[in-house]
């Protein structure tokens, strides 16, 4: 089996988000793997192994069109455990999520996988749109927002368990197929592949690169590719005007005691 | 000038009524570009439904009743809605941000060769509009150069749409809904007496700091005292102390109640984007340093096996 996954480079979600003349200020910032699509690299992962006898069956290459230095991000990603790797480059700044999901498109059209793997959006942008979108350009089928993942016995399909507003709906979705992950894919059981046991659990959470792994990533290829040898056009259809500061909430106040708690909700917000 | 049609979401033949608030951002984009709005309803037996849509000051309705469509599988629908967009000559096409818009209107904005822009909180022009970006950190002013744009509105941005009015329904046929091989097997459903967190009036949320489903009972007395709903972390839906569907944050539900009490919630980034535009924030933390006391209009140092006997006791006493 062979899974196109992708790994966009993210300002770390944990630190705190200035503006600075109208731009995200982002000197001396951390970049990460958007955290979903380090779930989806986990998903992909998780799929192409049997777990108890730590053996490989499959392929995972890893995506990411962002900078140059989005090669972090990739090897990262290697030194988890995935193949290879495919780079192309692009900036945010340039980038809105048809051209994203039109790359994503073509590269699935070079590597013809089995399945193309996503998270559910990137922490940066919120958009939540370029699996989906790929997805309609392809004319594949697709299973979003992915608490639960089962590959069928003859790698045929996979039947997923998507997070909607009502519960839990099942899909069954026949390979090739788009599936886009949401945070609840790195909990221990929540990966099934026919291969590792089903009674295995897996630590929570997307695994992290051993020191051999990382020796090995050294090792693995990454390909170069640009935008325009793909085809895809340069001419954003959703621009960014402007980055505008949130609503301040107003300073809270600390209350000392349950009376006061409940006097200043009854008296001064009159929400009791 | 151009229409605006609203891809409505309807269960079981009722229109579901997060698609009211997504009614009032298709009539704000629709004085935007001088059009008249469209309202779409879509799947099997939705007569009803198609009837209710047609109350909330629309122009008309155009129902596609096929036994196809019976249940939601963007695969299906996606193509009907791009097909009922062009006929209906729709330069924007809107749907409220729910699992159902997230998922469809993207399939929807391919199909129609349109720029899209998700989760809007705001209608600033007739092609620009405002959206919280980097977990509602930054708000973008995004314009969409295409001559369609695609949409999904953020729920607790919009006020739900009024009665208004009753508007004439016509039929339109599902040709080229096509599943591609994909089926919804089954679906688990989450039911609950309690309003939906997204439209309670104020909820009650509770984080890791509950320890375990046993102490979430607290929450839920104080919780039904209020008519509210319960919601959680993350970290408190993952632990399995509540099912997944109460999570309020960037994965889960955005809310924007009246009153939000946060109990043994640190203040996660990812938990802040879905909760900081309620209007009044209590936090019950005993960690001063939580960064949801940032945020919080009201904050109590406090443990919450200390304080919540208290404050269930005397909210008791107001509510009688």
């Amino acid at each position: 089996m062979k899974i196109l996954v992708t790994a966009k480079r993210v300002p770390d979600p944990e630190q705190k988000v200035k503006l600075k003349d109208g731009a995200v200020d982002l000197s001396g910032m951390n970049f990460v793997v958007n955290p979903f699509d380090e779930y989806a690299v986990e998903t992909a992962l998780r799929l192409t192994e049997n777990a108890a006898s730590n053996k490989r069956s499959g392929e995972v290459v890893v995506l990411s069109i962002g900078p140059k230095e989005a090669s972090q991000q990739i090897r990262s990603c290697l030194g988890m455990g995935a193949e290879r790797g495919i780079h192309i480059s692009g900036s945010d700044d340039e980038l809105d999520s048809e051209q994203v999901a039109r790359m994503v498109a073509a590269v699935y059209e070079k590597e013809k996988p089995d399945l193309l793997l996503m998270g559910k959006q990137t922490v940066d942008g919120d958009n939540n749109q370029a699996a989906q979108l790929a997805a309609g350009y392809l004319g594949l089928p697709q299973a979003c927002f992915a608490a639960s993942i089962e590959l069928a016995a003859d790698k045929q399909s996979v039947t997923v368990g998507r997070e909607v507003d009502a519960g839990v709906e099942y899909k069954k979705v026949p390979l090739p197929a788009v599936v886009t992950v949401d945070t609840r894919i790195v909990l221990p059981k929540a990966v099934k592949n026919n291969e590792t046991p089903d009674s295995h659990e897996y630590a929570e959470g997307p695994r992290y690169a051993s020191l051999k792994g990382i020796m090995q990533a050294k090792k693995k290829k990454i390909d170069n590719l640009d935008a325009g040898g793909l085809g895809v056009s340069l001419a954003p259809r959703v621009k960014v005007v402007a980055l505008e500061a949130p609503p301040e909430r107003g300073a809270g106040i600390k209350v000392e005691s349950v009376d006061e708690l409940v006097e200043k909700l009854q008296n001064e917000a009159k929400v009791l | 000038m151009g229409n605006v049609l609203i891809v409505c979401e309807q269960k079981d033949g009722k229109l579901r009524s997060a698609t009211l608030n997504g009614i009032t951002c298709a009539i704000t984009a629709a004085k935007a570009s001088n059009g008249d709005v469209i309202a779409l309803v879509l799947g099997a037996g939705i007569g009803d439904a198609a009837k209710e849509a047609a109350r909330y000051g629309v122009k008309k309705v155009v129902a596609v009743d096929d036994g196809g469509l019976a249940k939601y599988m963007a695969e299906t629908y996606a193509p009907v809605v791009a097909s009922v967009a062009k006929a209906q000559g729709a330069s924007v096409v809107v749907a409220t941000a729910t699992a159902f818009g997230k998922d469809l209107m993207p399939r929807v904005a391919a199909l129609l060769e349109a720029g899209m822009a998700s989760d809007i909180a705001e209608v600033a022009g007739p092609k620009t509009f405002k959206r919280p970006m980097v977990a509602g950190n930054v708000i973008g002013v995004v314009e969409i150069t295409t001559d369609v744009a695609v949409l999904t509105a953020r729920q607790t941005e919009f006020d739900a749409a009024q009665p208004s009015g009753d508007a004439p329904v016509e039929s339109a046929s599902a040709d080229g809904a096509n599943a591609l091989g994909a089926e919804v097997v089954k679906l688990e459903e989450v039911t609950s007496a309690r309003p939906d967190l997204s439209e309670a009036k104020v909820v009650v949320s509770g984080g890791r700091g509950m320890k375990t489903a046993e102490n979430f009972k607290h929450l839920e007395a104080l919780t039904d005292m209020l008519g509210g709903a319960l919601g959680a972390t993350r970290a408190a839906c993952d632990a399995g102390m509540v099912p997944n569907d109460l999570q309020v944050g960037q994965t889960g539900k955005v809310v924007a109640p009246d009153l939000y009490i946060a109990v043994g919630i640190s203040g996660a980034i990812q938990h802040l984007a879905g909760m900081k535009s309620s209007k009044v924030i209590v936090a019950i933390n005993k960690n001063e340093e939580a960064p949801i006391f940032q945020v919080a209009d009201y904050g109590l140092v406090a443990k919450w096996e200390d304080t919540l006997p208290t404050l269930i006791e005397k909210v008791k006493a107001i509510k009688g």
